[in-house]
């Protein structure tokens, strides 16, 4: 899914990398704890927290995010936008809640992010990924 | 290649910095993508540890043809008990640091998730020493 349906689908607002919205997002994950999001994000996902400081920006970095989401109407400081523009990471805003955010893009076909596959190749489309996980699968 | 940082404690601004810098320094020497997000993980969570428990420490990683190594030593209040520190979930931290994303006790959780190889040594009112070792190309 590319970041532009991501911001159609949530009505949401780009705070900064409006030039970034053709980049694809694999997968989503969600959440307000940024050790649980470390731990289960996903390279080329897609972060979607109600929190809205530095750190968020850092764990995203950490992972590989493609794109932050932030929930709840929440309008990150000055300074996230900043650090999130050096790591040229595009943040958007919805006022969706968590739950109904996650749900949207669910319903629109993006899965969640999950352990132990994060190491699919980060560049490549969706249409990429498929194929590789059909070579793979394909036995002999 | 060995990188070295200071890290202070309670330093929220430039928390995740040290981090920041030892996973470009991995993309730069063009470890695979894999290994250089493990040790970031592993990194990260070091870094927090200091931040938000320590007075001040240094963070150190040592980089390796077939492994990364990451060095977090700090002076501080020390752990009493490894054992209990280590559990999933088990945190010291106030609540104006959860409210930040961080403090729920995963962090050492995460460090050994991501490594191959823990050792923490710590002395009750002086300080914690850890290493975590990531095998390049492990899972």
């Amino acid at each position: 899914m590319k970041l532009r349906e991501v911001m159609e689908i949530l009505q949401a607002e780009v705070i900064w990398g409006s030039h970034k919205l053709d980049q694809r997002v694999r997968c989503g994950i969600a959440g307000d704890l940024m050790s649980d999001v470390l731990a289960f994000g996903q390279p080329g996902g897609l972060l979607l927290t109600g929190l809205a400081n530095t750190h968020v920006i850092h764990t995203a970095e950490v992972i590989d995010a493609v794109a932050i989401v932030f929930v709840r109407g929440k309008r990150p400081a000055p300074d996230v936008i900043e650090m999130a523009s050096e790591k040229g990471i595009p943040i958007l805003v919805t006022d969706n809640l968590l739950y109904r955010s996650c749900g949207l893009l669910y319903a629109a076909g993006l899965p969640g992010c999950q352990l132990g596959k994060c190491d699919l190749p980060v560049e490549s489309d969706d249409e990429d990924a498929r194929h590789h996980a059909a070579a793979v699968a394909k036995p002999g | 290649m060995e990188l070295s940082f200071e890290v202070r404690g309670l330093d929220f601004a430039a928390a995740g910095d040290a981090a920041s810098k030892v996973k470009k320094a991995l993309q730069q020497v063009g470890l695979e993508a894999r290994t250089v997000r493990r040790v970031a993980i592993v990194a990260y969570e070091a870094e927090m540890n200091v931040v938000l428990h320590a007075l001040k420490g240094i963070l150190r990683a040592r980089i390796e043809p077939t492994f990364v190594e990451i060095w977090a030593e700090d002076e501080g209040p020390g752990i009493p008990d490894i054992d209990v520190a280590m559990q999933e979930g088990y945190s010291t931290a106030p609540m104006e640091i959860r409210e930040m994303g961080f403090g729920a006790g995963m962090g050492l959780t995460n460090i050994q998730r991501y490594s191959d190889l823990v050792v923490i040594r710590s002395r009750v009112g002086r300080g914690t020493d850890l290493l975590a070792r990531v095998e390049v190309g492990g899972e």
